[in-house]
């Protein structure tokens, strides 16, 4: 049998097996596992058999507990039932996880193990998700690296229908499910060959039919449960040989030998360690160096965790092991040890103590925490493990990875130690996300994995920005499979794809002595060198580096690549690095551009080969010279204005020194200062907006479309100016009700991200030139100092006061202090907009509920922060608790706040003797509707305080803390569609029926945009998204009309690119509404497949052709006997196809399916002009025609 | 009455062909409408260079913008497993039209350079057009170029794609040449095999309260056949292959005039867009009817019958009409 070798993420692993041998697939999406449903979705939509011959069904559900809910249904009913998930999505499934195991149900469910969430969300891989299961009789089986994923994958499948076991098959999120390896590929007869075709009769046997009826799932009582629960003691007690049986049949098949615990080491080592998942790659490294000098260590693998099989765990144990070190990638706090310690613990002890141990002594046991969050767990803190074991009384509880100064748990390790073998070519790539390095990188991985005997690793670190990401790709390859499952520390080639991360990154730190150091530049072979940064001068030669420079945005742009300079920075590392010779390389980069291309047009394989030929002959080696002699020196992280916390520890995280934070360096319960991305200039720009005063109508548009905040709006007092910078502009402000006050329309230059919305939006003409605007995009660089200092100088300026500002309109709502700034959103994003307005309108007395998703990563991401606080302090605080809970939880905020308030009245009530009557009158009846009764309460509350300060009652005290109460607090519950349409719809649709006043924004992409855009209820019909390969053949649920059939709602449905004036009025309209409010708001996004500088006419015309009606419906209106709803978007007059053919989420289906992208064109067609009609009949009598009210 | 014409080599059972045109031809039931209601050949809306370059640069952007940036959306779409774009889809109409249609299928390409994208005349011809029409769309707005430069634009893309195919090629090329007849000389010495008079360019408006470039499409009126009939009467004696008249045919009256100048085909637009598809049918049997009741024996006889070699007027089509036309202007 020919040995087929693929190269390819360990999600492609686990879901190539698992969708050849389950017929029904129930997934619902998750980082960092989601890639596996997005595969088995498209292999099943491209009619991909298993091996059965048949076709699975792949269905998305509404959340994790929906898919598990549709598995165990899919089970019951006698299928081959799979699904992929992680972290919280793995915790949704427990319940069904326990009916699952407790009715002896056999499927395997592929889990990207991942950290959950705790003082804080990350997506990055731990073991505490599975540790979670532990007690749902689950089988848990380990997988450490990328082959084994896949083999694992049909081992547990097999071992599982044997055992009549579930099994959890878990691997490390991200380092191992998103890590590219070479492997050696199951084929179909492999896999035929390990499903028992009895085992799965007998399954299907089992399955619920009317044809042989059973009952399953009843209830039981005190004199039965704990008897039957029992019965499934012996299919535990065998599940093990059932697993080592498959292992030894995988092994005849395949050559592969697994055990359920693997020792690797010296025979006879008396230092052991034992560990789970990809960490035991880096170990068994390491343990091969440390054999080499002399060191009796090894280790222990396990791979099948439950059933934790003591016997097969104590025979594989070396008889000679004085001292275990028990590592686990969890934590479980306030218990007598982490959960895999104390299963090594006891089981030596029960051995011990019943006499049965194979050990004249008890083995010393200790353990350890490492690698949370896919911290990395390098050679150098295996060593340092083992090492803690030769010490007389090694550290128990450890942790290793961290450096804690609080709780002093840390192991110390040597960061110099390493292990990477000599012969391994080591490759760090820093590039932009948009320049498409990472991409290129896979590429060459699968060039040298698949075209030439040597073995290749790719690791790709990404960047919790959306706009102007960096990544950093660390690419291995060697003649031997490469087990360093850690990021490359010493690389033999490093390659800068950005000119200006010299000034950011410190590269070079990644540089082993004698390296390449690639670097494009925009300057010439004579003139790169004087450019460089000293610091970076310094290490070149300290380090006698070998320095090589291209203009690959020359190339790039002579080539017709524009932007992307990914095929001619591949061309030029094939080039320098010899791993394969030139002309060979620069043939096998031609023919896999042919590979991915040939489908997009021959026009875009032509670009890339010319690419390709026209690299070389700019790539040129630079002489070093002995001395460095550049004055240009890094600039500083943050500015030294910025707080102690932001400069000590910010600016730590920014400057990616977070690693070497330690321990008391951290608050203890996930409590941040806001307000903090203003310090962090990123500078992302090429071209930023410049205002026209004389052109300018003062509309606002601008400020209200600026994603980022970077656009600022101020009228102050005119005698202000005297001490502007030389460049500031300013003009008089076009108002009669204030007349004399200048105006200024400021870029924050070093925030702007350069996406254009602004430039689209303004309406303003220069009439000599109309292709001018009042706004117009310039280069940054020229601007970039003189534009910082105005920028400095109008946040200065003081903010007008909001009490006197009809903040009803765009114009004086953009007068306002955003309190949502310099986000990490993409360039262009269609949800900050709505969310900063928010900020402006309500930010001062705001608290936010954000659920899990786009909205949560730009919001509270590390290292900063976007929510922000006005000159008194006061601005919006905001939490994340779930994905699911969002409305709960923001309902909970509510619930307090109506309660702290109620009895903050009760007591001005009882002491209203002592406050006195009049303040304690006003503060009871103040009427707080608007910025001004906002304003008078804070005052009378300031009033109070000053009162209270001097009373020494508990009454009093007790009032002090709850005063700020008796202002009213506005409670936003915010999140995406993925959240209200779909696994947050049930919480959302309680909390409008329970009445409280709360106010809910729908940021409306219509697909999962955090997770790489799944089709969510709200995809609109015909839409191409993942899941939806073949476009959604349903409509988008009318979320807006259910919520309107509860009658005491408010809802509204806004699109800021249609009508700006509308959204405003919405937005204050929900706000003031004493109930529920939902705000429904369409939100254009990159998964949409559009020029995002065109996002706000998109808005336009997915209102004008019907898809998005715009209206408001308010249940104030029927007290006043009148319509509740007010339609405000105007009748159809544009076709769907002329919107929707304009956004690739339709457009491609025509271009592979184009018999369904017309008839689905046709019924969305329908569908508009359908809704449309019954909108207007609702809207009737008074609601129809008030379209003007809410206009321009 | 005997219509027979031959064009681009095809034998065509009269000489009324709809022009290429988005709306005529932009997919398979239109086509089937032109040739249920009499047109004697088809040419396919123009695949334009543009778009060949453009949409595969779309299609890859969009498909990949943002992505491999952020860990948890390294991708944003789906990846089917083969795209059919822009221009796919046009060959894909070319396979259908010779599939269901008995009339010839002319393809249309429109470009201005040499390059990449003249290999679609080889697809088109694949496909299984019958012939190419060639449309030059040149706005000579670069001051470096010379006309002598712009004319060599068309002999090169033209003598490319000839390179490309062994089906007939026409040129549909503008009135805007100083010297036409040298250069409808050129183009038939770089192998062309019939030419289009002439393409109407689209003439950009400006709407003065939005001060924008307005894009609106103003149909042709009879009045405008009379540029493209001065120029096949002149042109006729000194060419010996295909000529097609373009713009303004409006009336059977216009057809038998470009006819008389030397047309071996009139091509229908407005009219039919105005009209519908049957004003095919009727100018069809307009002509015959005219000829039939002129005691003509075919279009043979009357074809050409008034072009500059064979009118009672040579001077009329050169400046003497002018000097007549002004006088007459002035008499009045």
């Amino acid at each position: 049998m020919t040995r087929r070798m693929v190269t390819i993420d360990g999600n492609e692993a686990a879901a190539y097996v698992a969708h050849h041998v389950n017929e029904v697939i129930a997934i619902y999406p998750i980082t960092p596992s989601s890639g596996m449903g997005e595969m088995s979705d498209e292999w099943s939509a491209m009619g991909q058999k298993n091996i059965f011959g048949t076709v699975p069904l792949v269905a998305e559900m509404q959340s994790e507990a929906g898919a598990a809910g549709a598995v165990h249904g899919a089970l019951q009913t006698g299928a081959l039932t799979t699904t992929f998930t992680a972290s919280q999505g793995l915790l949704l499934m427990i319940p069904n996880m326990f009916k699952i195991a407790g009715e002896l149900t056999p499927a395997v469910f592929h889990v990207t193990a991942r950290t959950v969430a705790t003082h804080a969300l990350s997506i990055f891989g731990d073991h505490s998700d599975v540790m979670a299961v532990r007690s749902t009789g689950f089988g848990l089986f380990a997988s450490g690296s990328v082959q084994e994923v896949m083999d694992g994958a049909l081992i547990t499948q097999a071992a599982s229908l044997a055992a009549r076991l579930p099994f959890v098959h878990f691997f490390d999120g991200f380092r191992t499910s998103h890590e590219v390896n070479k492997l050696e590929q199951l084929t179909e007869d492999q896999m035929r060959a390990m499903m028992d075709p009895e085992a799965i009769r007998a399954h299907r046997s089992r399955a619920m039919t009317p044809d042989r009826p059973v009952l399953r799932g009843s209830a039981q009582n005190p004199d039965v449960f704990f008897q039957a629960r029992e019965t499934v003691n012996s299919f535990y007690a065998a599940a093990p040989e059932k697993v080592e049986a498959a292992m030894d049949r995988f092994a005849e098949l395949t050559g592969r030998r697994y055990r359920l615990f693997d020792y690797h080491g010296a025979p006879d080592a008396d230092r052991v360690v034992v560990l789970m998942g990809s960490a035991w790659e880096t170990a068994h490294e390491t343990v091969d160096h440390l054999l080499a000098h002399g060191e009796k260590v090894g280790i222990v693998k396990v791979r099948l965790y439950r059933p934790f099989s003591v016997k097969h765990f104590l025979s594989t144990l070396p008889k000679s092991a004085r001292k275990i070190a028990v590592l686990d990638r969890t934590k479980e706090p306030g218990a007598a040890g982490e959960p895999l310690y104390k299963d090594v613990v006891s089981a030596l002890a029960e051995a011990h103590l019943a006499g049965t141990s194979p050990f004249a002594n008890l083995p010393m046991v200790v353990g350890g925490r490492y690698g949370l969050s896919c911290k990395e767990f390098t050679p150098a803190m295996v060593k340092a493990v083992f090492d803690n074991l030769k010490a007389a009384a090694p550290k128990n509880h450890f942790t290793v990875g961290i450096h804690d100064d609080v709780s002093m748990t840390s192991l110390d390790f040597d960061s110099e130690f390493t292990t990477e073998p000599k012969d391994v070519v080591r490759a760090v790539f820093f590039g932009l996300g948009a320049d498409g390095t990472v991409g290129a990188n896979k590429n060459s991985i699968k060039i040298i994995g698949e075209e030439t005997d040597n073995y290749a690793q790719g690791y790709f670190v990404y960047d919790s920005k959306k706009a102007g990401a960096v990544t950093v790709s660390h690419l291995r390859f060697g003649p031997r499979p490469i087990r360093s499952t850690y990021l490359i520390r010493q690389a033999n080639f490093v390659a800068c794809h950005q000119w200006v991360f010299l000034e950011k990154y410190d590269m070079l730190r990644y540089a082993a002595p004698g390296a390449v150091f690639l670097v494009n530049t925009p300057y010439g072979r004579d003139e790169v060198w004087d450019r460089l940064p000293r610091a970076v001068q310094e290490q070149i030669i300290a380090k006698k580096l070998r320095f090589y420079a291209i203009d690959a945005y020359d190339v790039a742009k002579q080539t017709g690549m524009g932007s992307r300079v990914n095929t001619i920075m591949q061309t030029c590392f094939f080039a320098i690095s010899g791993v394969l010779p030139r002309d060979e390389a620069i043939a096998k980069i031609k023919y896999s551009i042919e590979k991915s291309y040939s489908d997009k047009g021959a026009e875009v394989v032509r670009k890339n080969f010319e690419a390709v030929d026209h690299t070389l002959a700019h790539l040129h080696e630079i002489k070093v010279p002995e001395k460095a002699t550049s004055r240009i020196e890094m600039p500083p992280t943050v500015s030294p204005e910025a707080p102690e916390f932001v400069r000590n520890f910010t600016a730590e995280i920014i400057a990616g020194r977070g690693d070497d934070l330690p321990v008391s360096a951290f608050p203890v319960d996930g409590t941040f200062p806001t307000g903090t991305t203003q310090w962090e200039k990123r500078s992302i720009a090429l071209e930023i907006p410049v205002w026209d005063e004389k052109t300018c109508t003062q509309c606002g548009k601008c400020g209200i479309v600026c994603p980022h905040a970077a656009i600022r709006l101020k009228i102050y007092d005119a005698a202000l100016r005297e001490k502007a910078p030389p460049t500031f502009k300013s003009t008089a402000f076009k108002s009669k009700e204030f007349p004399g006050l200048a105006f200024t329309v400021q870029t924050a230059p070093e925030d702007c991200t350069g996406c254009g919305l602004c430039i689209e939006v303004c309406p303003a003409k220069n009439k000599a030139a109309p292709k001018l605007k009042a706004i117009n995009m310039a280069p940054l660089l020229p601007l970039r100092v003189p534009e910082r200092a105005n920028y400095a100088f109008f946040l200065d300026l003081p903010e007008f006061d909001r009490t006197k500002l009809n903040i009803s309109t765009v114009k004086y709502s953009q007068l306002l202090q955003p309190l949502f700034e310099y986000s990490g959103a993409c360039a262009g994003c269609g949800e900050t907009p709505y969310v900063k307005l928010l900020s402006q309108l309500f930010g001062d007395r705001a608290i936010v509920a954000n659920a899990t998703g786009c909205s949560s990563i730009y919001g509270g991401n590390l290292p900063t922060t976007p929510w922000a606080k006005n000159a008194e302090g006061r601005g919006p605080a905001w939490s994340n608790s779930l994905f699911e809970d969002n409305a709960e939880f923001g309902f909970g905020f509510r619930l307090t706040i109506d309660k702290l308030t109620e009895m903050a009245r009760e007591l001005v009530e009882r002491l209203s003797g002592r406050i006195g009557g009049e303040l304690a009158t006003a503060l009871l009846g103040a009427v707080m509707v608007d910025e001004k009764g906002l304003w008078e309460q804070r005052q009378r509350v300031v009033l109070l305080r000053e009162k209270l300060a001097k009373d020494p009652s508990p009454e009093a005290k007790d009032l002090l803390s709850l005063a700020d109460y008796l202002v009213k607090k506005s409670v936003w519950i915010v999140g995406g569609d993925g959240w209200a349409y779909d696994i947050g719809y049930g919480g959302l649709d309680h909390v409008m029926a329970m009445g409280r006043d709360v106010n809910m924004l729908v940021l409306d992409t219509e697909v999962y945009s955090n997770t790489g855009g799944q089709m969510s209820k709200a995809t609109p019909l015909g839409a191409v998204a993942k899941f939806a390969a073949g476009g959604k053949p349903t409509a988008k649920k009318d979320l807006g009309l259910m919520a309107m059939s509860y009658g005491n709602v408010y809802v509204a449905k806004v699109a800021l690119g249609a009508k700006d004036a509308q959204t405003v009025k919405a937005f204050l309209e929900a706000e003031s509404f004493p109930g529920p409010s939902l705000i429904i708001a369409y939100s254009h996004c990159i998964a949409h497949g559009i020029n995002m500088r065109n996002g706000l006419s998109e808005q336009k015309k997915a209102v004008e052709c019907g898809l998005w009606p715009l209206f408001r419906y308010d249940p104030r209106r029927a007290a006043e006997g009148k319509n509740p709803l007010q339609l405000d978007s105007g009748a159809l007059t544009m076709k769907v196809r002329d919107y929707a053919y304009g956004q690739t989420r339709w457009k491609m289906l025509t271009q592979y399916k184009p018999e369904d992208a017309e008839r689905l064109m046709q019924a969305a067609q329908a569908d508009a002009e359908t809704r449309r009609k019954f909108y207007e009949r609702l809207a009737g009598g008074d609601g129809a025609g008030e379209t003007a009210e809410a206009g321009e | 009455m005997d219509l027979t014409t031959k064009y681009l080599g095809l034998t065509l059972p009269h000489p009324v062909v709809p022009s290429a045109s988005q709306p005529l031809s932009k997919d398979l039931a239109s086509l089937k409408r032109l040739e249920d209601n009499g047109a004697a050949a088809v040419i396919l809306h123009s695949l334009f260079e543009e778009q060949i370059r453009l949409e595969a640069d779309s299609l890859e952007h969009f498909l990949e913008q943002g992505s491999q940036s952020f860990a948890e959306a390294l991708t944003y779409f789906p990846a089917p497993e083969s795209y059919m774009h822009g221009p796919e889809e046009y060959l894909e109409l070319v396979r259908q039209a010779k599939e269901v249609l008995s009339i010839p299928v002319i393809g249309s390409l429109n470009g201005i350079s040499t390059g990449g994208w003249t290999e679609y005349a080889r697809k088109i011809e694949q496909a299984g057009a019958d012939a190419i029409e060639l449309n030059i769309y040149y706005v000579a707005t670069n001051p470096k170029l010379s006309s002598a430069d712009v004319e060599q634009v068309y002999v090169d893309v033209l003598r490319e794609v000839k390179s490309r195919v062994k089906i007939p090629v026409s040129v549909k090329m503008g009135p805007y040449v100083t010297a036409l007849v040298h250069f409808a000389k050129r183009l038939e010495a770089a192998g062309a095999d019939g030419l289009s008079l002439f393409n109407r360019f689209y003439q950009p408006d400006i709407d003065i309260e939005a001060l924008e470039v307005a894009h609106e499409l103003h149909l042709s009126t009879s009045a405008e056949m009379l540029l493209p009939l001065r120029w096949m009467a002149i042109l006729r004696p000194h060419l010996t292959i295909s000529l097609g008249a373009t713009t303004g045919v409006h009336t059977p009256a216009d057809a038998l005039k470009l006819l008389m100048a030397g047309a071996d085909v009139v091509h229908l637009c407005a009219a039919i867009l105005k009209n519908g598809a049957p004003r095919i049918k009727e100018v069809r049997d307009g002509i015959a009817a005219w000829l039939t009741s002129h005691e003509y024996d075919s279009l043979n006889q009357a074809r050409g019958s008034m072009s500059q070699a064979s009118c009672p007027e040579p001077g009329a089509f050169e400046r003497a009409n002018y000097m007549k036309v002004v006088h007459s202007y002035r008499r009045r």
